[in-house]
């Protein structure tokens, strides 16, 4: 992995965490409402997944897709103004938070129904696939998902008619407040694919580059042809289901391990020590530590200053984002007819069949 | 012009419209080597091949949903679901997905998906096949319905719901598949939500659809033989509703009957009574009356089975009450 993309991830990290931090505020303060499900503590999972895909690729997410969707390249302002119910929001506002679309980016939607996630990107690979084209369909749902019939019956039918599908199980231990354990038989959610003679992976979803990897060697798989990958990506989400929830079910200690294990943290700490330390470079010699420091400020410094350099970016990318919300018009009924009737087509539907 | 069973027009309107257009698929269970349980995807499988004809697992939800996924791909997806007993398991694709994504997205993403499914009472099926659910799926913005009542309608209605960039649902009757009658090609259909006069009379409004049509029709020859001279309106279309052609109708002859085959508690025709009511409340001499199915399971036996739906003698007495003429004239 080169720098630019090492440093591109972990600035996603941070943006996501911002934007997350920035839409819990939003809802205390009560200009955010509704179900506002939030993503810090997975972000190595989007954010590893998305980096690994192509721009041709299609992603069908969650209710808890605010990430994905800003990973996949959707404004953050359209997104916070989504949430806030605003006609700028990327559905304008006709949407919300759990139902974020973006036809120009293949962002197939935030599913707000546990388990509607696998038929949509069934029928997106179908589509895919009876064009015969290069593409991969990621299909992000978290471990509560699996035990919806839909999960069987998809995965069944995307290895029956090898279906270009990149299963991502966001395992994050809980369906709302019930503990896999007391949910699941099997607990460890990638063996289930295996039923299905899908090949499975389980990989330590606190960390980006791990992440990516496998996302990245499984994406070129269902490109190729090869049929459906599954990845099984063990994460932990800090806060609880949504808003409404305190997750009084967690033990604090539990919360506590995996915030030590916190993947931003452990992003920054990969970036800087694969990074070579000022006298490793000297060491080298004066020229090639000129022509290093060349590269270096083309491609993106990484160290302590920069990091605080890209957390000021993203934060004020945030604000921004957040007056941008703040100060978009709300859609009137007027909108909301025009969206409903903006693809019915009642010229086609008054015509004669040719 | 071509004499054809009702599933024979369905199957040549599915024909017409995957030869003109690769993005039409079709899908289902025993769609393709099968034929289809009705016949009406007959042939087709050898013809365009198994990735535009595709036999699928027993997994309603989410082979409708894969219908979803694709129409938002820009496929055209037909979708047959056996019979509408089984679309209770594929509800979820039908109104939560095909029914709100179109909206949610803010209209970034069209549904041109048709789902084909037979409902209505056939004979002795049982409670579990033998559903009406016109009223459910009537009751979902986002959802338009065609109940085509004859070959017809049934050919340009399907190559209709084909064309739609809406959400489409073909309810078709189990009773219906093997009824005849001329199929014309090549002639100009009226639009697909057009309800259409199938009958003129004076009297009375008589308000039917799918295979009710027909017993409103052998109901309005008898009543002819007394002199009560019934309008037949096959409304064609139960989502959106033709109310102009029936408010028209009623407001000549102060008189409405409406003949369901669903419930009559919070049926179809509960909409039409109250919104006829409301639109045509003056021009009424009697109120709004329906002949509707009871509202019980259906019954297994025979007997009772054909009592719990309208029949033909129920429309006629209907009407014979209605006009307040026990066996004759007004």
């Amino acid at each position: 992995m080169d720098r630019l993309q090492m440093r591109a991830m972990l600035r996603d990290m941070l943006r996501a965490r911002a934007f997350e931090e920035a839409a819990a505020q939003g809802y205390a303060q009560g200009q955010i409402a509704g179900f506002l499900h939030l993503y810090p503590g997975e972000e190595a999972v989007a954010v590893g997944v998305l980096h690994a895909a192509e721009p041709g690729d299609y992603v069908v997410s969650t209710y808890r897709e605010h990430v994905h969707a800003l990973v996949r390249g959707i404004p953050a302002q359209e997104i916070m103004a989504e949430l806030h119910g605003k006609i700028t929001g990327v559905s304008k506002g006709m949407g919300g938070s759990m139902h974020l679309f973006d036809a120009s980016r293949r962002f197939l939607g935030g599913y707000a129904i546990v388990g509607e996630t696998f038929p949509i990107a069934l029928g997106a690979a179908y589509a895919v696939a009876y064009r015969r084209l290069p593409e991969a369909v990621i299909c992000f749902f978290g471990d509560g998902a699996v035990n919806q019939g839909t999960f069987h019956e998809s995965l069944n039918m995307a290895a029956l008619w090898k279906l270009p599908i990149l299963f991502v199980c966001e395992n994050n231990h809980y369906q709302i407040g019930t503990e896999i354990h007391r949910h699941s038989a099997i607990t460890e959610v990638y063996k289930r694919a295996c039923g299905y003679g899908i090949p499975a992976e389980k990989v330590d979803g606190m960390d980006v580059l791990a992440v990516h990897a496998a996302a990245r060697k499984a994406l070129e798989r269902v490109r190729s042809g090869d049929g459906p990958q599954f990845l099984e990506l063990e994460t932990y989400r800090y806060r609880g289901h949504s808003m409404a929830d305190p997750a009084s079910y967690r033990p604090n200690v539990e919360l506590n391990a995996y915030q030590a294990n916190d993947p931003i943290a452990a992003a920054i700490h990969e970036a800087e020590s694969a990074y070579p330390s000022a006298d490793a470079m000297a060491a080298v010699g004066a020229d090639c530590i000129s022509h290093f420091c060349d590269h270096c400020c083309q491609e993106g410094h990484l160290d302590k200053a920069e990091i605080t350099r890209l957390r000021q970016e993203v934060q004020a990318e945030v604000d921004d984002a957040v007056r941008f919300a703040q100060q978009s018009a709300e859609p009137d009924m007027q909108d909301a007819w025009s969206v409903f009737h903006h693809n019915r087509r009642y010229e086609v539907l008054m015509e004669t069949a040719p | 012009m071509s004499d054809l069973f009702y599933w024979q027009s369905l199957n040549r309107a599915m024909d017409a419209e995957m030869a003109a257009d690769e993005t039409v698929i079709t899908l289902g269970e025993d769609v393709g080597l099968y034929g289809g349980t009705y016949r009406v995807t007959e042939g087709l499988m050898a013809k365009y091949g198994e990735w535009r004809v595709r036999d699928t697992p027993i997994s309603e939800n989410s082979f409708t949903g894969l219908g979803v996924g694709a129409a938002m791909l820009g496929l055209r997806p037909v979708v047959e679901i056996m019979t509408i007993n089984f679309a209770l398991f594929a509800i979820d694709a039908i109104i939560n997905m095909a029914a709100k994504i179109p909206f949610m997205s803010g209209g970034q993403f069209p549904m041109p998906l048709t789902i084909r499914m037979p409902g209505g009472i056939a004979r002795q099926l049982g409670a579990q096949h033998s559903q009406r659910l016109e009223h459910t799926l009537m009751n979902v913005p986002g959802l338009r319905i065609a109940v085509p009542a004859t070959p017809q309608d049934a050919y340009w209605q399907l190559r209709q719901a084909i064309h739609s960039d809406d959400a489409l649902i073909v309810l078709e009757h189990e009773l219906l598949y093997f009824s005849k009658g001329d199929v014309n090609e090549k002639a100009v259909a009226p639009p697909i939500h057009q309800a259409l006069l199938r009958r003129s009379g004076r009297d009375v409004t008589c308000i039917a659809y799918s295979r009710m049509v027909i017993l409103a029709l052998e109901a309005a020859e008898f009543l002819a033989k007394e002199g009560i001279e019934m309008t037949v309106i096959d409304l064609r279309s139960l989502a959106p509703i033709d109310w102009d052609t029936c408010v028209q109708s009623v407001q000549q002859t102060h008189h409405c009957l409406i003949v369901e085959e669903d419930c009559r508690f919070a049926g179809a025709g509960a909409e039409l009574s109250a919104t006829l009511q409301e639109r045509c409340f003056y021009f009424l001499d009697r109120p709004i009356q329906r002949v509707a199915g009871l509202d019980i399971p259906t019954p297994f036996n025979g007997k009772l089975e054909a009592a719990s739906i309208p029949r033909t003698e129920d429309i006629i007495s209907a009407v014979r009450q209605m006009l307040g003429t026990p066996g004759g004239q007004s």
